[in-house]
């Protein structure tokens, strides 16, 4: 009995994890306009219709850019900030990392309602911009603290020599830290890219007019359950395992 | 490395993280703190140390039942998963073979790149009068009309449980591949039964793991907004929910302002509850 129960209990788990996931893509291949049961597809109708409107192909290139675009700063001012505290002996450094990594332990709604207080306060638009601006607070900390882990005493000796052979803080940075820290600065990127992308919050207090796909999904959503939303899902949840996979396949054969 | 020329160009390298981090998360945090203690005359905001927010939030009904209903959700939410999870790490750990674990944790993560906010419609409509769950039991001959499961209390801790099974089997896993076979072997030799294994020897030392998942899993939950406003209908606001009605219709920043300090200084007590076991730096 207590053979099959352990079996059984996995099974019964990954059936709960796995029960959304599998309705949302099944109905994104209904046929009429209500995606419960019965099934009548598979017709790519939705698909059609999502790829051919205007508003969601927007909203996926401006997630695209904001995602791009704050993991690129959050990456470069991270890596900037754990080289600077790595490398040189400064005064209240434990309390400089402290206050780098402080943003974490809020969560992203506080974040998001400080940033919107002062921005119209000020008078200052909402945009993408503004969102890019919050996506670089949140990225920030997880880029710092990978980087700084990173850092070690091997790279410290490559620079120590350079630096020996005649080679500036610039060139030692981008010739000799830069590239021995490629897969640490590549894996901080892809998160920081993987969290922006998805993030909801701040980009819905943060955004007005041009919005990111997670808002244009949440707008979606008000006029209430359409295959049209199931589709978008399936697309991006399509384009998130295949990026996962060649992300896998690439660290796996270069592991090898 | 030392003296007053490499300390200069040390500070240049974390200069501008520094500011990025205090002109956009400590000022507006500061200025948010002191929103709190703002208030409205009209539509005008009087600046000052009014404790009106604070006071609204015993003196008015709906503000300290979101507290309320937020603490509920959250806590039934972390047991919930806790004990979901345990077993399901459990069974990975010890009873798949190692070399197909990797894959089995692979497996449980994918459904979970979906979009966030389609996490939610998803179990929206599995969860519809008309969807897939009601479907089956009517099938099977359980419920003979359709219940209403969506837009309740029990839709919101269904997608809220759903994620954080899954992150807890992660760090609960984590920690008991950890431990040493030994362990288990000289308890079974010591004529211990499996069961008695489990609770004086395994789940002692898994504890730190469970409180660190548990401990995240209550941050997590508490702050967020998308779950119960997508999936728990409109008959019971959380403290988030309440946070964006004060922002959105009535652009009531201090009330929302004060809210975020109350939510924040809830999850200060939690850290401080669990801080003993917790391990932070495991995550």
């Amino acid at each position: 009995m207590t053979r099959y129960l352990a079996p059984l209990y996995l099974v019964i788990a990954f059936a709960f994890i796995y029960l959304p996931v599998v309705t949302l893509v099944l109905f994104s291949f209904q046929g009429s306009t209500l995606p419960v049961p019965p099934f009548d597809g598979p017709s790519l109708r939705w698909y059609r219709e999502v790829l051919g409107d205007d508003d969601t192909t927007e909203a996926l290139v401006n997630s695209l850019v904001v995602a791009i675009g704050s993991s690129a700063v959050a990456v470069t001012l991270g890596f900037l900030a754990a080289y600077g505290l790595a490398r040189h002996v400064l005064p209240g450094s434990a309390f400089m990392r402290g206050l780098l990594i402080a943003p974490l332990t809020v969560s992203y709604l506080i974040v998001g309602l400080g940033l919107l207080i002062v921005i119209t306060r000020t008078g200052a638009g909402l945009s993408l911009v503004t969102a890019g601006i919050g996506h670089v607070v949140i990225n920030l900390p997880l880029a710092f603290a990978i980087l700084y882990a990173s850092m070690g005493a091997q790279q410290e000796q490559a620079e120590r020599a350079a630096r020996d052979l005649g080679a500036n803080e610039f060139q030692v940075l981008m010739l000799v830290t830069a590239p021995m820290l490629a897969p640490a600065i590549a894996a901080a990127f892809f998160l920081s890219v993987t969290l922006s992308w998805d993030e909801f919050i701040i980009a819905f207090l943060l955004t007005r007019f041009d919005v990111t796909l997670p808002v244009e999904i949440w707008s979606m959503l008000r006029s209430g359950l359409s295959p049209r939303l199931n589709a978008i899902g399936s697309v991006v949840f399509l384009a998130s395992v295949a990026a996962v996979l060649i992300l896998e396949l690439f660290v796996l054969r270069r592991r090898q | 490395m030392t003296g007053t020329g490499a300390q200069t160009r040390g500070w240049g390298f974390v200069a501008p993280a520094l500011i990025w981090t205090i002109a956009f998360f400590v000022v507006p945090f500061a200025v948010m703190g002191a929103m709190s203690f703002a208030t409205l005359e009209g539509r005008t905001l009087v600046w000052g140390l009014h404790l009106d927010n604070y006071a609204d939030m015993i003196g008015r009904a709906y503000l300290w039942r979101a507290i309320l209903v937020s603490l509920e959700i959250t806590l039934t939410v972390t047991v919930v998963s806790v004990v979901l999870a345990y077993p399901l790490a459990a069974i990975i750990a010890f009873r798949v073979p190692p070399r197909w674990q990797r894959l089995v944790l692979l497996l449980a993560i994918l459904p979970f790149w979906t979009s966030y906010v389609v996490r939610s419609y998803a179990w929206l409509l599995v969860l519809a009068r008309e969807g897939m769950v009601n479907d089956a039991m009517i099938a099977i001959g359980l419920i003979a009309e359709p219940v209403t499961l969506a837009n309740t209390r029990f839709a919101t801790v269904t997608g809220f449980v759903h994620f954080f099974v899954m992150l807890l089997t992660l760090t609960i896993y984590a920690n008991l591949v950890q431990l040493s076979p030994n362990y288990r072997r000289a308890a079974m030799d010591l004529g211990a039964s499996s069961f008695q294994t489990f609770r004086h020897v395994i789940l002692p030392l898994t504890l730190p793991g469970i409180v660190t998942g548990a401990f995240l899993t209550f941050v997590l939950c508490i702050g967020d907004y998308v779950t119960p406003q997508i999936l728990g209908g409109n008959t019971e606001l959380t403290v988030p929910q309440v946070i964006m009605v004060q922002l959105g219709r009535r652009a009531d920043f201090p009330l929302a302002s004060a809210l975020a300090i109350v939510l924040m200084a809830i999850v200060t007590l939690a850290y401080l509850a669990s801080a003993r076991f917790l391990r932070l730096d495991r995550i």
